[in-house]
């Protein structure tokens, strides 16, 4: 049968393009669940919640590794000595001022840390993603010959300082992360929020 | 012709006779029925019952029973309890609000204790429907033949100890005089005074001392923790059909264009 | 622009010509009712199978440990994972719900005649496959009912004779029901029945295209072409048929969506309230029922209740479901009437296909309930009304007496 041209042609084009909008709607709408699926599950988001660390064990110049999100988080003591030394080779860092976002804004200063004797790090290197080893001591290493005490990455010599901030001339690009993290009380260290939440 | 209407009606009762009350020897108030269970219908939008139905599940029965599918944050959230007192009042030990709600319980231990491990109850209500769950929670009774002096009407010879028992106080099974049935389904009366024949029947639920609550206060607690079974056991329920309806009506707006975009196209083949 | 590339990619791929060819160009028959509709929206629910069925593999786990805390996981944890499962869930009992209208279909209007024969196999085939995908499917919640419908059904197997038991092991992997029977059920329900079904479908479709779509007159619109060769009684099937296939998805949908949002359970027929409860190998279930889409078959399976020489009921109620699927393969040779469609069939083929729908109806009923002495005879008698639908099919269908079919579609 040969079909007879449209009688009404714009009555069609109308019901044409309203019906695919809408069409293309529900397909978009039937999406929603699909892509949504893909966010974190609710065990995900049990097992990232805020990590608490006890610090009152924690000796000056000792680091302590907490696990948040799976990434290992550092957590250092300065003796009055390193707070000192960070001072010491700020002409060898990249980003001394933490110009670059990556820390929270109350992270902003000299020492990288809400509290100027304690600092927080993610362990995660910013070059491909290993976890720098903690280096404490003075002087000369097998990297370095003027080392002033902080961290390097053993998978592309990396190097940062006591406060994460990164040496100019390795891979790494910018600073160590510092984590959104809060006080609880003068021992409890609260990882993962920036402040309490009501 | 009779016998053909007999025949027809012996085979409707056996091809679609009930098989059997759900609900055990659970007699209902007049004593007609054995079985069926009382009826309650869950309600997930009253927060007030399925709080208090939370409070109770968490006090008499968490300490054997998990929610292992569900967790603790999400329930404080649905309930709309704060957090800070969700954890002050409905959690024990040192759990977090992301955790799933299982119990630290030994599976193997209890198991030597109650004979069976006692159940993970996320699913009871799907699984056996809120009818039975409320009807079990009131059945209960004293039954000293039984290793832990109770039983239950609905679920002979229950491993489960009576945990509610401080609360209900002490239930019995007795017998009462109830009107007996004449042959056409009826109540028999005596022909000379026209009273109401009755009869001794026996199984019936009593609570011979009250607890900490009265009967109906009881009552009312049990249909709020079948509630909050319930919600635990199909938490997105609200959720579900409030979406569903504006998905419902989306589609029937497609579902109008494109019946009009089809006739359109009708018209030409003519 | 647009030209430009179409012509780029037509030298290199047939995409106008596959166009016309399937779409634009193809002949539908005009006069098509309702029963028609089936085809299109099982390609609908094959592709949200499909896609449901991928992301709830995402989260799934298929060991006996964690396989039923993984669908709590899906409902409850993962976003939106409920709507997910539920579409898969509702969508396999919507699979089988349109592919016995469709097989009603083919029935009714013979559209498994020549030279449709093998169109008609090759949807036989994927109903086969689809029951196979159904019952591996079905056993992955390892639930009760997922654990002791395999137990039952595997079981069936051990039946054979001489090597049963051996076969039985060998397909378990294990001396019962166990995560390597899951494992291997899995394996099949994931990758290897999805596969083979789309390859089937497509197949179906290839060979549906090439000798043309049925009508429920049972006229052969070919015998009737204007002079470019298009047949007479037909339109373009885009956009005509398509805008109608349109509506009737948006029906479909409405339903679909409808029980996925407030009926989920479908009263337990969609989801067994039995499976609420984990798999436990050492305690059966008060009442096993599989799915109501194989009720009919498990009634048959239960109708036999006596043995014949050296095989026993039990085989050979295994051979009779077995039988009763395998048969409905074969119609194209059994049906042996000069017309097609039932309009133009005489009283016994109407008869006789009322008996089959009938008894397919009761025993799917009967399959549903406990067996007693006279649901037991009921169910033998319909077994045999069904059987006999297939086994007299040559001879009513010679003998009686049918209506002249006109040589156009009236509409």
């Amino acid at each position: 049968m040969q079909p007879k041209p449209p009688s009404n042609p714009g009555r069609r084009k109308f019901l044409i393009a309203a019906t695919s909008i809408v069409g293309t709607g529900a397909v978009i709408g039937a999406a929603i669940p699909f892509v949504t699926a893909f966010n974190p599950s609710e065990q995900a988001k049990a097992a990232g919640a805020p990590a608490k660390a006890d610090i009152s064990k924690l000796t000056k110049g000792e680091m302590m590794l907490v696990e948040w999100r799976g990434i290992p988080i550092y957590i250092f003591r300065h003796t009055e000595e390193s707070l000192t030394n960070l001072n010491k080779n700020l002409s060898r860092l990249s980003d001394p001022d933490s110009e670059e976002d990556q820390q929270p804004d109350y992270a902003k200063n000299s020492n990288r840390s809400r509290k100027e004797e304690i600092v927080v790090l993610e362990a995660v290197c910013t070059h491909l993603s290993c976890a720098p080893k903690f280096y404490p001591e003075l002087g000369t290493t097998d990297f370095d010959s003027d080392w002033q005490g902080g961290f390097f990455c053993p998978c592309h010599g990396s190097m940062f300082d006591l406060a994460g901030r990164v040496y100019s001339g390795v891979p790494a690009p910018t600073n160590l992360p510092v984590p959104p993290h809060y006080y609880e009380s003068e021992d409890v260290l609260v990882i993962g929020e920036d402040e309490e939440v009501t | 012709m009779k016998f053909l209407t007999l025949i027809l009606a012996f085979m409707s009762l056996q091809l679609f006779s009930a098989e059997g009350g759900p609900c055990g020897h659970f007699l209902s108030e007049d004593g007609l029925e054995e079985g069926k269970c009382e009826e309650f219908k869950a309600d997930h939008t009253d927060k007030e019952s399925l709080q208090k139905g939370a409070q109770i599940f968490m006090n008499y029965c968490y300490g054997c029973h998990s929610l292992k599918y569900g967790r603790y944050n999400r329930v404080a959230r649905d309930l709309g309890i704060p957090e800070d007192l969700f954890q002050e009042n409905l959690m024990f030990g040192d759990q977090k609000m992301g955790d799933l709600m299982s119990i630290g319980m030994d599976q193997s231990e209890a198991k030597d204790w109650f004979g069976v491990a006692p159940p993970d109850l996320t699913l009871e209500t799907a699984l056996r429907g809120t009818d039975w769950v409320y009807t079990y929670l009131i059945s209960f009774y004293e039954d000293e033949t039984r290793p832990l002096g109770v039983n239950n009407k609905v679920y002979q010879n229950v491993a489960m100890p009576n945990v509610l028992r401080d609360i209900q106080g002490l239930q019995v099974s007795t017998c009462k005089q109830v009107p007996k049935l004449a042959a056409n389904g009826g109540l028999s009366q005596d022909p000379l005074s026209g009273e109401v024949i009755t009869e001794e029947q026996c199984g019936f639920l009593q609570i011979e001392q009250e607890g900490e609550m009265t009967a109906e206060e009881f009552k009312e607690s049990m249909k709020n923790l079948t509630n909050f079974l319930s919600y635990m056991s199909d938490p997105i329920k609200e959720e579900r059909k409030y979406i569903g309806k504006f998905v419902i009506l989306y589609l029937l707006i497609f579902t109008v264009l494109s019946y009009l975009l089809y006739r359109e196209f009708k018209k030409d083949v003519h | 622009m647009f030209t430009r590339l179409l012509n780029w990619v037509d030298d290199r791929f047939p995409l106008t010509d596959t166009f016309e060819r399937h779409l634009s160009k193809y002949p539908a028959p005009i006069g098509q009712n309702f029963w028609y509709l089936a085809g299109v929206l099982l390609i609908v629910v094959l592709v949200i199978q499909l896609i449901s069925g991928i992301w709830l593999l995402m989260n799934y786990v298929a060991t006996t440990e964690d396989a039923f805390a993984s669908i709590q996981y899906i409902m409850r944890d993962v976003d939106y994972g409920w709507i997910i499962r539920y579409m898969h869930t509702t969508g396999s009992s919507m699979f089988f719900l349109l592919i016995y209208l469709h097989m009603f279909r083919g029935l009714l209007y013979g559209s498994y005649q020549k030279p449709r024969e093998l169109l008609w196999v090759l949807g036989w085939l994927t109903y086969i496959i689809l029951v196979a995908e159904g019952f591996t499917g079905y056993v992955l919640p390892w639930g009760q009912m997922s654990f002791w419908a395999a137990q039952v059904i595997l079981s069936l197997i051990g039946s054979i004779p001489i090597f049963g038991e051996e076969l039985l092991t060998w397909i378990r992997g294990d001396y019962l029901i166990s995560g390597i029977t899951l494992n291997r059920l899995f394996a099949f329900h994931v990758v290897l029945l999805p596969l083979a079904l789309i390859a089937v479908v497509f197949v179906h479709i290839v060979a549906l295209h090439e000798v043309g779509s049925n009508n429920p007159e049972g006229i052969d619109i070919k015998k009737h072409l204007d002079e470019d060769g298009v047949p007479l009684d037909s339109v373009p099937f885009f956009p005509y048929d398509v805008v109608k296939d349109l509506f009737a998805i948006g029906i479909f949908l409405i339903i679909f969506c409808f029980i996925i949002f407030f009926f989920p359970d479908g009263g337990g027929y969609l989801i067994e309230y039995i499976n609420y409860e984990e798999a436990n190998n050492l305690k059966t279930p008060d009442h096993i029922v599989p799915a109501w889409y194989y009720t009919p078959y498990y009634a048959m399976l239960r109708a036999i209740t006596f043995p014949i020489g050296p095989l026993t009921a039990k085989f050979l109620g295994f051979v009779v479901m077995g039988g009763a699927m395998v048969i409905i393969a074969f119609v194209p040779w059994l049906d042996k009437s000069p017309v097609k469609s039932i309009r133009y069939k005489g009283l016994f083929s109407k008869l006789a296909l009322f008996i089959l729908v009938l008894s397919f109806i009761v025993l799917g009923y009967l399959g549903m309930v406990t067996p007693n002495p006279l649901r037991t005879a009921l169910a033998q008698v319909f077994t045999a009304t069904y059987f006999l639908y297939f086994i007299l099919m040559p001879f009513y269908t010679k003998y009686e007496k049918c209506k002249v079919v006109p040589e156009r579609i009236k509409i």
